[in-house]
């Protein structure tokens, strides 16, 4: 789960981390009144919202004249910030964080997460910072530091030593890192984060050691252990289908092309889309319903993905396993009642979509039963490739 | 022989009592695998399925001989049973179980890595050896006793490669499942090395998909080190960056970690590749043609 800013910033001061001062301002707030009451004369104005690359996209304005803040924060709020990282849609700005300008001696990089190939946490330095760290790391490694954190011995002095004299910090200011990084890793085992990223850290005109901007990343798993976190969620920040995906335990990824998929195993569920691209067309989703999944959540995903404009044909890649394919195929049939009387009441749901299925493993042949001579629109296959092929061809019709 | 279980092969079963446990353990007994106790605290005394249930592995342990424990504890205390096997003793662990934080896994790796044990998984279908011992959740009817090896990251799409090589003809050595999650037990280079060294394995399929380095690291391990042929397959060439695609560590970040990459690494280590999911049967029947 990504979290703002500003919630970043907060658990970065619950732990003694040094932040500058700030105030958040979101939808709502009597701007004019906040802003007349703020006494500096610069402020920098930053966008909330879940996407690097703000700077570059507009979402975080220097503004020099106090008069003139109130206007920005206006012309912000309530707009979208398409960054490099957000899509053509972009993500809503419901909330600015001001923060006071200072002056800037030099940028840092540092960063914790868990890195996978070593099956540790490691802790990531840079004198580059304020730049694209992935672009440090691949035309420049050497000037990448890193230290793994062994889980029995916890973050050592000689590693954070070796991290202060890299960077050429003085013995002050090594002092300041130290109680930082043990912060910082400290924050991260208590929360169960899988990232925490402070680009830049920077050292002020007076020496001292600053987190300028934080981004902080939960371990979904680990949610249910830690209720203070959970209401950090905003469901605004993500694609409405996606987060009504979640709320339903279907795990959805909106793509760009005009074919739906349904399919039972993340891995399959990727395998599927590949398949249909690799055949000339291009899948509207990633849904994977679950290895071991049930006849509701059949129904639901169905739901879902005809709602879904434009979608134009629908994929239903099942390999039953202890999952039962009849199951499966009696979900797609009460999805197809259910939207069918909804229709009936409403006007606005529309399923006239041709609907491919295969189904493989349990019970494959009692599920194909259930599916035969109820819909034209219903239309059975035997192999991925000749799915793959039919739901392409009945996109473009 | 087959890699790692065999008819002989005793299991435990942690998480006997509850819905999953009891429902793929009486699978397992139907398959014929050798069950012969559970493992629930609070439980000890009880019988499930006809099995002794103990509170605790070790007194499961003074009265049965076991080789592999088999965990369907919820994601909440599976890290705790994990590390419950290790210190056990218990020589094969395999953990199906799905979302245990990560952080959790860390600390069972630091044990594990100071033990004799070898973990598969967690959040993985288990392991297979077609007609002797199934451990795990994937359906049992699809396999043949056979001799292709299989080790795969995922369920469902291991099940359509176990398909395509029953389909034709050649069925399966052992299938393993290594699991969706960034922190796991056994890696695609332990697997490949272990079937490379199994007299009855003649050819390798392996089933990555996007995420970590794994295939890479594989890539070059096969080039040095395997001589029978290799057939591999990448999910998620399509999958965009940035967006975590079911599984924990099936994700692309920080221009890390793509499907191309992983087919590059893979055909410059001389491994036959397959772009789509349906011609992974097709090719291995192919190279292992006499």
């Amino acid at each position: 789960m990504n979290i703002h800013e500003y919630q970043a910033k907060a658990l970065f001061a619950d732990n003694e981390i040094p932040v500058l001062s700030s105030h958040l301002i979101e939808m709502g707030d009597d701007v004019q009144s906040i802003c007349a009451e703020l006494k500096h004369q610069s402020w920098v104005v930053k966008a909330q919202v879940h996407a690097g690359g703000r700077g570059k996209a507009g979402g975080v304005k220097l503004v020099k004249d106090s008069n003139l803040l109130a206007e920005t924060v206006i012309d912000m709020l309530g707009n979208t910030l398409v960054t490099k990282q957000t899509g053509q849609s972009g993500l809503p700005i419901n909330a600015v964080l001001l923060e006071e300008v200072i002056d800037i001696e030099k940028e840092f990089y540092l960063a914790l997460l868990v890195d996978r190939s070593v099956k540790q946490l490691a802790l990531i330095a840079s004198a580059e910072g304020g730049m694209d760290i992935e672009e440090v790391a691949k035309n420049t490694p050497d000037k990448i530091i890193k230290h793994y954190i062994h889980p029995a011995v916890g973050i050592q002095s000689n590693q954070i030593n070796d991290i202060g004299y890299a960077l050429k910090f003085t013995s002050l200011q090594i002092k300041q890192l130290s109680k930082i990084i043990r912060n910082l890793v400290k924050l991260f085992l208590d929360n169960d984060c899988s990232l925490i990223e402070i680009n830049p850290l920077v050292v002020n005109s007076d020496g001292n050691l600053i987190a300028l901007d934080a981004k902080i990343n939960l371990d979904d798993n680990a949610l249910f252990r830690h209720e203070h976190l959970q209401t950090l969620y905003d469901p605004a920040q993500q694609n409405q289908v996606e987060a009504k995906a979640k709320e339903l335990g279907l795990n959805y990824i909106k793509l760009d092309g005009n074919i739906g998929c349904i399919v039972n195993g993340a891995g399959l569920a990727m395998a599927t889309m590949d398949l249909i691209k690799h055949h000339g067309g291009e899948p509207a989703n990633f849904l994977d319903v679950g290895g071991g999944t049930t006849q509701g959540k059949v129904t639901e995903a169905f739901k879902l993905i005809s709602s879904d404009t434009s979608v134009k044909s629908i994929f239903v890649n099942i390999f039953g396993g202890i999952v039962r394919c009849d199951l499966i195929a009696q979900g797609i049939l009460d999805a197809q009642k259910e939207m069918s009387q909804e229709q009936m009441n409403k006007d606005d749901i529309t399923l006239k979509v041709p609907v491919i299925v295969l189904l493989q493993g349990t019970n494959a042949d009692e599920g194909k039963k259930i599916l035969e001579n109820q819909s034209s629109q219903l239309i059975p296959v035997d192999n991925l490739t000749d799915g793959a092929k039919k739901a392409i061809d009945l996109a473009s019709s | 022989m087959s890699i790692l279980i065999h008819k002989n092969t005793k299991v435990l079963c942690q998480g006997l009592t509850g819905s999953q446990g009891s429902f793929h353990t009486q699978q397992a007994l139907d398959y014929g695998t050798q069950v012969v106790a559970g493992v629930t605290p609070g439980k000890g005394g009880k019988s499930v399925l006809n099995l002794p249930v103990y509170n605790t592995v070790r007194s499961a342990l003074s009265e049965h001989h076991i080789d592999a424990s088999v965990i369907y504890v919820p994601a909440a205390f599976a890290a705790d049973a994990i590390l419950e096997a290790i210190n056990a003793g218990i020589k094969l662990i395999v953990c199906i179980t799905e979302g245990i934080p990560v952080l959790d896994m860390v600390k069972v790796n630091a044990v594990l890595n100071d033990s004799e044990s070898l973990l598969i998984g967690p959040n993985c279908p288990g392991i297979i050896t077609p007609d002797e011992c199934k451990i795990g959740i994937m359906p049992g009817d699809i396999h043949r006793s056979g001799k292709v090896g299989i080790v795969s990251r995922s369920g469902t799409l291991t099940y359509v490669a176990v398909n395509q090589t029953t389909q034709h003809g050649l069925g399966q050595s052992t299938c393993v499942g290594i699991g969706g999650d960034p922190i796991h037990g056994l890696d695609f280079i332990d697997c490949l090395q272990m079937f490379n060294e199994d007299e009855e394995t003649d050819g390798i399929i392996m089933v990555g998909e996007i995420g970590g380095t794994a295939e890479e690291q594989a890539a070059e391990y096969i080039q040095q080190n395997v001589s029978k042929p290799v057939v591999a397959y990448i999910a998620g060439v399509t999958a965009p960056a940035g967006k975590r695609m079911g599984h924990a560590g099936a994700i692309v970040s920080g221009g890390k970690g793509t499907a191309e990459q992983k087919y590059i690494a893979l055909e410059k280590a001389g491994v036959s590749t397959v772009r789509t999911p349906a011609e992974i049967g097709k090719q291995i029947s192919e190279l292992l043609k006499p």
